[in-house]
């Protein structure tokens, strides 16, 4: 399968939805679970704050009232909690889509995701499985200082047995949220919260532009899905391939367009799994790769990418990969903006890649 | 599918054999947004009804004093019972005066965040006592490790408030240098442990304070502070477990303030027992108090220090109070909980009953309270003019950037300080006319 095809299953996709309805990414994600809670009753939402109030972030806002107080719920504030329970849920036989209320929180629930969900479907040779989403904003750009801003994907694609899912647009973000709570592996779902709203491009003293203005708000009213393990085509260039996820893809698109480079620029969509043939394909066309993500450098997904690029693409390259990071310190507060790989360490890299 | 078990509950629930059709109990608040308030059924005792066991008791032998609640203050404001700590009227008024303070920091910072001064803030209202109360029944080299809302100790203990505001701003005098959401203070200076924002996890770190001071034969305490929402979270059981092993001279205080952002209590157990009753399992001594009774806030914690320091063990007590505020800045509590709740509150007004008291033993007046009021409101405004020097919330242009590599490690390593360069260069072309005798500099 070629980039190409990956851009035409996109389209095929995208033609179901005939209306122009344009949403943002939170009521993407509530008429996921909505859709989901309604078509199959072993669905449960759970977590902190995500019942009557319907969430810190309202991602869940209206689902308790619509299907009641066991199909969604409130949680103790216990993350090892949420997920262990989450874990016997999924041994009785239901679907739980546990909420995290910021990624950042997720560790006290380690042991249950390493140890139990992502192993249950192995240890028990199938006995057992552990089909839950675990949904999680993450990521910076909000001034939410060092525990509201953490892009800990890595800690989860390095865990044998779990499946890890970032959306970039409100389209995306329904089809994969779908396509995850379907899955019985066990997913986590990572929501770019910085983009929920809109799809922030990176100059942070440009004013937002709201997601009714970007084509990927339309949203089809029902049921679709995504399949995991396809990324997205988000331009199409010769001059280079961009590897990125949530926030950094549009951060990278517009960039990419302000400096007037056409770049082949891949949404991965899923780390885990990993759409190996759309890399493989586009660096091999274009002999040259950039990865742009927000966690911090060192063993980030970004050292994965490079590595399997180097390995599967040597012969191609024109240029060494360069990968575009956050800083390796704790997400800082008032430096958010020196912090956050924006447009001029991207603009840098790129300069860097086409040199010669 | 191939998987035996594919997520489908499949086949219709097990209910043969004459069982009974199980059913999921869901907690629900006594009261949402527009409803009636009532709290008939709120149990507060009677002030001065409850006994004050010796500070060796054994956890068992006080069961009473985790159920029941700790009062002093009567309704005619008078104090009453064996737990009147009878403080000097001095310390009354040095009392009074810090709970004034937080109250009026919290007005003022509160209106900072929302003139766009800074990202976030959290009030205490309605919780004063449970901090600047408590810690005055502390030594001051006492180690505290607080949650975000014990503003109350720092300014009991005399930490500058502008050196508070300068945290909260984020501004170039903050002695965290930027890096903390905004109140997540630390002092060591003031015994003040570095604020997390990760629920309850101070408390076992409070837990092994308190035993190395007893390793090291130190006469130092430690106390804790966390929500009632928070003690769901595994650490919190760790501590007390650890607390009761170790007979650690170690307070673990729980405020429970109703509320956990939008979750009532009851998310945390209390449908069904006391927070302050948890102790009980655990071998710890249990105390259940009136949050918004200033001087049973102070003996509680009095008790449970002389027990700590005689080497006779740790201490549970809950703080029986209400959040009268917003979560944070970021919250609007209207959107699930009844405003009404505030006013029905059964326990008043912490400031308002200590104010009360002090006038009815004829120790205080309303002239000088509204003199006492315009004087913090007054120190709050010029701390907040002083620190605004240092500049507000910006746009990453307070801190040297390269603060933003240091303490990292103690060393800087290789890779950072490549990547400190790499913030510098891009400071140039993001900031341009930034100098960096501004402070912005490299
Ligand atoms: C580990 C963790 N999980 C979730 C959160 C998000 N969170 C912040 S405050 C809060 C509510 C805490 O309530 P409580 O313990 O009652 O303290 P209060 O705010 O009432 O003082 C939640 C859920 C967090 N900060 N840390
Ligand atoms: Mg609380």
């Amino acid at each position: 399968m070629s980039a190409g095809d990956v851009k035409n299953a996109v389209t095929t996709e995208q033609a179901q939805g005939e209306d122009e309805r344009r949403i943002n990414m939170i009521e993407a994600i509530n008429e996921a679970l909505d859709i989901m809670l309604k078509r199959d009753p072993d669905t449960i939402v759970m977590g902190e704050d995500v019942g009557y109030f319907g969430g810190v972030f309202r991602a869940t806002a209206g689902l308790q009232e619509k299907h009641g107080k066991t199909r969604v719920f409130d949680t103790p504030i216990s993350e090892c909690g949420i997920i262990g329970v989450a874990v016997g849920m999924g041994a009785y036989g239901l679907r739980p889509i546990p909420e995290i209320q910021f990624a950042d929180y997720i560790y006290p629930g380690l042991d249950q995701l390493i140890s139990e969900a992502a192993r249950l479907r192995y240890r028990s040779a199938t006995d057992y499985i552990a089909p839950m989403t675990v949904r999680s904003p993450f990521g910076g750009g909000i001034f939410g200082g060092q525990t509201h801003s953490q892009s800990p994907e890595a800690l989860f694609t390095h865990v044998a047995g779990l499946k890890t899912v970032i959306p970039a647009t409100p389209y995306d973000a329904k089809g994969l949220l779908i396509a995850s709570i379907e899955d019985n592996d066990p997913v986590i779902f990572f929501e770019p919260k910085r983009i929920y709203n809109g799809p922030f491009t990176g100059f942070y003293d440009k004013p937002v532009e709201p997601w009714k203005k970007h084509k990927d708000s339309v949203v089809p009213e029902g049921y679709y899905k995504i399949p995991l393990g396809k990324a997205r085509q988000v331009t199409e260039g010769e001059q280079l391939t961009v590897l990125a996820y949530g926030t950094m893809v549009h951060v990278a698109e517009a960039v990419c367009a302000d400096k007037g480079i056409e770049a082949d620029i891949l949404d991965l969509r899923t780390l885990m799994p990993l759409d190996i043939e759309a890399i493989e394909a586009s660096v091999k066309r274009t002999g040259r790769c950039l990865i742009v993500h927000e966690a911090t450098r060192t063993s980030g997904f970004g050292a994965e990418l490079s590595a399997l690029v180097t390995e599967r693409c040597f012969y191609h390259l024109e240029a060494p990969v360069e990968r575009v990071t956050g800083f390796d310190t704790p997400y800082p507060h008032s430096l958010e903006w020196a912090y956050f790989p924006g447009p001029v360490r991207i603009g840098e890299a790129i300069d860097k890649i086409l040199k010669d | 599918m191939a998987d035996k078990a594919s997520g489908n509950s499949g086949d219709s629930p097990h209910t043969g054999d004459n069982r009974p059709a199980l059913a999921l109990h869901v907690p629900e608040p006594r009261s949402r947004p527009g409803d009636p308030v009532n709290f008939a059924d709120v149990d507060v005792g009677a002030p001065g009804d409850m006994p004050r066991p010796d500070e060796g008791c054994a956890p068992g032998d006080m069961k009473d004093l985790a159920y029941g609640l700790v009062r002093v203050l009567g309704d005619d404001n008078k104090a009453y019972g064996p737990w009147d700590p009878k403080l000097s009227p001095d310390t009354l008024r040095t009392m009074l005066g810090h709970m004034a303070m937080v109250r009026a920091f919290d007005e003022r910072m509160f209106r900072g965040q929302r003139q766009g001064k800074t990202s976030f803030y959290m009030k205490c209202t309605g919780e004063e006592a449970t901090s600047v109360s408590a810690s005055m029944a502390l030594a001051s080299d006492d180690m505290v490790f607080p949650s975000y809302r014990q503003q109350g100790i720092l300014i009991a203990r005399g930490y500058p408030l502008i050196e508070m505001i300068n945290q909260i701003y984020s501004n170039k005098g903050d002695k965290l240098k930027g890096r903390q959401l905004p109140i997540m203070y630390s002092s060591r200076e003031h015994s003040f442990f570095s604020i997390s924002g990760n629920l309850a996890t101070q408390t076992p770190q409070a837990v092994g304070w308190a035993m190395a001071s007893a390793i090291k034969g130190d006469s130092r305490i430690a106390a804790t502070w966390v929500g009632e929402g928070s003690t769901a979270e595994g650490d919190f059981h760790s501590a007390c477990t650890f607390a009761t092993v170790y007979n650690a001279p170690v307070i673990l205080n729980v405020i429970n303030n109703q509320w956990a952002i939008s979750s009532f209590s009851g998310f945390a157990g209390s449908e069904r027992t006391t927070f302050a009753a948890r102790a009980l399992g655990y071998g710890l001594a249990g105390l259940r108090v009136d949050g918004n009774d200033a001087l049973a806030c102070y003996a509680a914690q009095q008790w449970a220090a002389n027990r700590a320091r005689a080497n006779q063990g740790p201490t549970l007590i809950e703080y029986f109070t209400y959040r009268a505020e917003g979560h944070s800045t970021s919250d609007d509590p209207s959107g699930y909980r009844s405003a009404q709740e505030r006013e029905e509150w059964p326990l008043g007004d912490p400031v308002m009953r200590l104010k009360k008291h002090m006038i009815a033993i004829g120790e205080w007046d309303e002239e000088r309270q509204q003199a006492m009021d315009l004087k913090c409101a007054e120190e709050v405004k010029a701390a907040t003019k002083e620190a605004e020097k240092n500049g507000i919330l910006g746009h990453g242009l307070h801190h040297p950037f390269k603060t933003m590599f240091e303490d990292v490690f103690e060393e800087l390593p290789w890779h950072l300080k490549e990547q400190a360069e790499q913030a510098t260069r891009e400071r140039k072309i993001k900031w341009p006319d930034q100098h960096p005798k501004d402070g912005a500099g490299k």
